[in-house]
């Protein structure tokens, strides 16, 4: 298609193609990325499973027959009970329950919820550090900027799995063995956080160094604003834009990392599961032929994942001006 | 290009500092070697006797090179949990985990590249959707979901193959492989396809991109219209050129691939170094975390050195500086 | 007169769409004889480059052919199946494009896909197709051909990879050689070289040129003849004196006129005033009638064709007997 000529339009070719723009949220359903998305039924079907997860796990304390984290509503005489539509089934338990008795359906509700909240938690602390170090190494730059560059070097060096993995065995050492629910949500936070800062922090920076050398900075210092209300008031709202591209795809990673920590036996724990722990629990019962403890979280999961990175995709190739 | 090359291995070796940094202070700093390595009824002056003798009194940057010296003759001390010396750890599980990442790799470049070239070539052949699909699904998913679904599938609803261990292991000298064996390979395949799936559909994605890009191009034009054949410009020109790139982005994932090892030996119980880390963060065992984390560090910056000299030598563009006629 | 070595009619190169079929050429005529220089003419969207891809049937889906016949030699070529136009690609008919330096793989050395390029279409093999490429390569005015040969394509300077590329089409001595834009990415001085080496070879060879260019300066230098292309018809074509001088159409004589030369005495360079038209939506009647400054009654309603008037052909009512064409 190389050839495909490019001329101009002539002023008799405006007036012809001239029609009214659309008002309001008209022009939100109208325009060029809202028709590619429309257009793609898998992009639509993603949307959807990601939108009903969602409102599942936001929905949780609602829709949930059962709360899977109250010990007291918990019978050990329902626990290994298949799924309802299999005999020796219970209608109480759409999918079945697991080895203490808690219901496989309103645990994965729940557990969407810790893993939502983690992957959100993370996400918000690895944004907020590697903006501000971003803008830091951005606008002092000298050995600053090298400390921080250098740093995310070695740090990328490795895979997030990997800092996640020593981050949590470093902090259970120092901290002994904690069998708190919230220090392990903190704890996992911070490692997921600490694996994802260094992409906010590289397009923060590159951002950031375009911006300190324009004129209206220069024109904030010399009327003596400070370095911190510049970096904050002026200089942040114009860099922001490339990185909420990077956190959707970072939440999409936050929470397969956290699924994959709960998995190892670092993440989450038993008496408040995520998906993750719920795989792993089922992980020693398939065998035994109890198949729905892992089968279903790890169903959830799966269309969790692929839901989101079909979005990825469709998002990326509708701002691809190259394919426009 | 000596200069390039030196520069480079300087970087390397830079990098390498700062983390060997980091694991020592993970080492020394974070939990007490004394303390693991003695009882509770040892007396106050009895330890800090111990401590005069470890030389964990002297300044830090005597232990800094104390501790790099030691790494350098792969001395990482004992394991607080095995109570062995970390490296003899180190050494049973080595060959597992080695085998395992370059069967995986190997898995991933065997059916990335072809099915890559496939579906660029036949953009439109329902063959290329059902690839397509199944990279989609290999990117998306997490390893240990692949690996339990792989489980479920062929050694859980089928017995065709194991479900954990390495099977039959044969020692040549201090290597041993799993490989010379039936019950070795076949208990290699599900770990080695739940490690490289995430690979193969990455590598599949980059050729199919990369060989659209390249066949768009106006040599590959020229060379059609010079009248060459379909396999000469598809496979001598276009290939050529497509590969070049992705090389390089897939040896530096083959890095990461030996780090996604941890996860895919805690699915199959597979005896490698990646399981015993994993055991060494639960339980807080820092010798082996700090040794982990130094020869993982070693590994990875060489694979990176070694792509980068490949690149160098492939590209003549790179290679021969550029002259004017 | 001898049989010409390329004859187009009545070319149409249309892209199929959803909302419809764009007709890109429409109704293309000329033709080409042994050791002649036709240069192609016209502004950037004319369907210059795409009535090329055509001749040499590399058009690109969703473009096809969708009317007319190309002749080479006394063969009709625009039907024939990909793998008999392929082996006319190169062999018989060669190709050069604008820019000498992606025209050339840059990992492989020169000599290799010169080589590659005489052992598709000859006999030869090995030394002897080598032997062959170093003479190539010496023809085109490459100095110390014996050993650039084995170096590669960034290791050259511009005009030296457009004698290169000249060389990689000239290896199976084909009848006619389609040159798309060749000089336009090179240096004026290195310009005028590869120029004077394309006559050379036409010269000597009896190689036809179908010479695609924008630049009426390369025109007028190196064509025998000259075909003004406006939204993918074939306005004028005449004798390349007779054009430049006495151009018939408005178009090209807004053309000619938007050349600087030094010793007009016009103060502003003419201007056509607009430009060409988009695809979809080609004016009715002679599309270039919104911008003629001589356009009248029937410009708007009814397409002219092209039509002899004394050495020359052109496609304009003002030359046109109103009322024969009507009758059409």
């Amino acid at each position: 298609m190389r050839a495909q000529p490019e001329a101009m339009s002539t002023a008799q070719d405006s007036k012809s193609e001239h029609r009214a723009q659309p008002r309001g949220i008209f022009r939100l359903l109208d325009n060029d990325i809202a028709f590619s998305f429309w257009q793609s039924k898998v992009t639509v079907l993603a949307a959807l499973v990601t939108l009903l997860i969602v409102l599942g796990a936001l929905l949780a304390p609602w829709i949930a027959p059962h709360d899977p984290f109250d010990l007291k509503t918990l019978s050990l005489l329902d626990a290994h009970t298949p799924p309802a539509w299999v005999r020796d089934g219970d209608l109480r338990f759409l999918l079945g329950t697991d080895d203490q008795g808690r219901d496989v359906f309103s645990t994965i509700l729940y557990g969407l919820r810790l893993s939502l909240a983690v992957g959100l938690m993370s996400v918000a602390f690895a944004a907020v550090l590697g903006i501000a170090l971003g803008l830091v190494a951005g606008y002092a730059g000298g050995a600053i900027d090298a400390l921080i560059m250098r740093a995310a070097d070695v740090q990328l060096t490795f895979p997030a799995i990997l800092i996640a993995l020593l981050i949590d065995g470093t902090a259970h050492a120092l901290f002994g063995q904690y069998r708190d629910e919230s220090t392990t949500i903190w704890v996992l936070v911070l490692s997921i956080g600490l694996s994802f800062w260094v992409q906010y922090a590289r397009t923060v920076r590159g951002s950031t160094l375009v911006e300190r050398n324009k004129d209206y900075v220069l024109a904030a210092r010399l009327i003596g604003i400070g370095p911190v209300a510049i970096l904050v008031r002026h200089i942040l709202p114009n860099v922001i834009g490339p990185v909420l591209v990077i956190v959707t795809i970072n939440l999409a990673l936050a929470i397969i990392l956290e699924a994959t920590l709960s998995f190892l036996g670092v993440g989450l724990s038993p008496t408040e599961p995520s998906l993750g722990t719920m795989i792993r629990i089922g992980n020693n019962f398939l065998f035994a032929g109890e198949w729905w403890i892992a089968i279903f979280p790890g169903i959830t999961l799966a269309a969790l994942a692929l839901s989101v990175n079909l979005l990825g995709d469709w998002l990326r190739d509708a701002l691809n001006p190259k394919l426009r | 290009m000596l200069a390039f090359i030196i520069r480079r291995v300087i970087q390397a070796l830079l990098v390498l500092i700062v983390v060997a940094l980091l694991a020592f202070t993970l080492f020394r700093f974070v939990g007490d070697p004394i303390n693991q390595m003695v009882g509770i009824e040892t007396s106050a002056g009895e330890r800090e006797l111990l401590r005069a003798q470890l030389g964990l009194n002297d300044p830090v940057l005597i232990q800094f090179t104390r501790f790099v010296w030691n790494a350098a003759h792969f001395d990482f001390g004992a394991s607080y949990q095995f109570k062995r010396p970390v490296i003899e750890l180190i050494g049973e599980r080595f060959s597992a985990t080695i085998e395992l990442s370059v069967v995986s790799a190997l898995f991933s470049l065997v059916f990335g590249i072809p099915m890559g070239v496939y579906t660029a070539l036949h953009r439109n052949a329902w063959l290329s959707r059902f690839f397509l699909t199944v990279s989609l699904v290999g990117i998306s998913l997490p390893t240990f979901l692949i690996g339990i679904l792989l489980i479920f599938a062929f050694a859980v609803s089928v017995n065709w193959l194991p479900s954990f261990g390495r099977g039959d292991v044969v020692n040549i000298g201090f290597w041993t492989t799993g490989l010379l064996t039936w019950s070795g390979v076949k208990a290699i395949i599900l770990p080695a396809v739940t490690l490289g799936l995430f690979q193969m559909a990455l590598i599949m994605r980059l050729v199919r991109s990369e060989m659209i890009e390249v066949l768009r191009t106006d040599y590959i034009k020229f060379a059609r219209a010079r009248g060459l054949p379909d396999r000469n410009v598809y496979f001598g020109h276009a290939l050529k050129n497509t590969l070049v790139p992705v090389m390089t982005i897939a040896g530096l994932q083959l890095g990461s691939i030996i780090a996604f090892a941890i996860i895919t030996e805690t699915v199959f119980q597979w005896p490698g170094m990646g399981l015993l880390f994993l055991k060494a963060v639960q339980n807080a065992d820092i010798p082996i975390m700090s040794a982990y984390l130094l020869l993982v560090a070693l590994i990875f910056l060489s694979i990176n050195l070694v792509v980068d000299l490949l690149y160098v030598i492939v590209d003549p563009r790179i290679r021969i500086d550029a002259r004017a006629a | 007169m001898t049989q010409p070595v390329l004859s187009v009619r009545q070319l149409r190169v249309e892209f199929s769409l959803r909302r419809g079929a764009l007709v890109a050429v429409n109704g293309v005529s000329f033709e080409i004889a042994r050791g002649e220089v036709l240069g192609l003419v016209g502004e950037s969207g004319a369907g210059k480059s795409l009535t090329a891809s055509a001749i040499i049937g590399l058009l690109e889906p969703p473009g096809r052919i969708a009317g007319g016949e190309i002749w080479l030699n006394g063969q009709r070529i625009d039907r024939l199946a990909p793998e008999a136009m392929r082996a006319i690609r190169g062999k018989r008919i060669g190709m050069i494009f604008q820019d000498p330096l992606t025209s050339l793989n840059p990992l492989y050395p020169v000599g290799r896909q010169l080589v590659e390029t005489i052992e598709t279409h000859t006999h030869l093999r090995g030394a002897d197709a080598r032997r062959r490429a170093i003479a190539l390569l010496a023809e085109t005015g490459l100095p110390a051909a014996q050993e650039r040969i084995d170096h590669y394509p960034h290791q050259f300077s511009g005009g030296m990879r457009q004698r290169v590329v000249v060389a990689l089409a000239l290896a199976a001595d084909p009848d006619v050689i389609i040159a798309d834009e060749p000089t336009t990415a090179l240096d004026v001085s290195v310009q005028a070289q590869i120029i004077a080496l394309l006559k050379r070879l036409c010269r000597d060879r009896g190689t036809a040129i179908m010479l695609i260019t924008h630049d009426m300066g390369v025109i007028a230098e190196a064509a025998d003849r000259v075909a003004v292309m406006y939204a993918g018809r074939v306005v004028e074509i005449g004798g390349v004196r007779d054009v430049i001088k006495q151009p018939l159409h408005p178009y090209s004589a807004g053309l000619m006129g938007s050349i600087p030369t030094l010793d007009s005495d016009l103060e502003r360079l003419v201007q056509i005033s607009g430009s060409m038209p988009r695809l979809t939506s080609i004016p009715s009647g002679c599309p270039f009638h919104p911008r003629c400054p001589r356009a009248f009654e029937p410009c708007s309603s009814a397409r002219p064709q092209l039509a002899r008037r004394d050495q020359s052909l052109v496609a304009c009512w003002l030359y046109e007997d109103v009322s024969a064409g009507a009758a059409r």
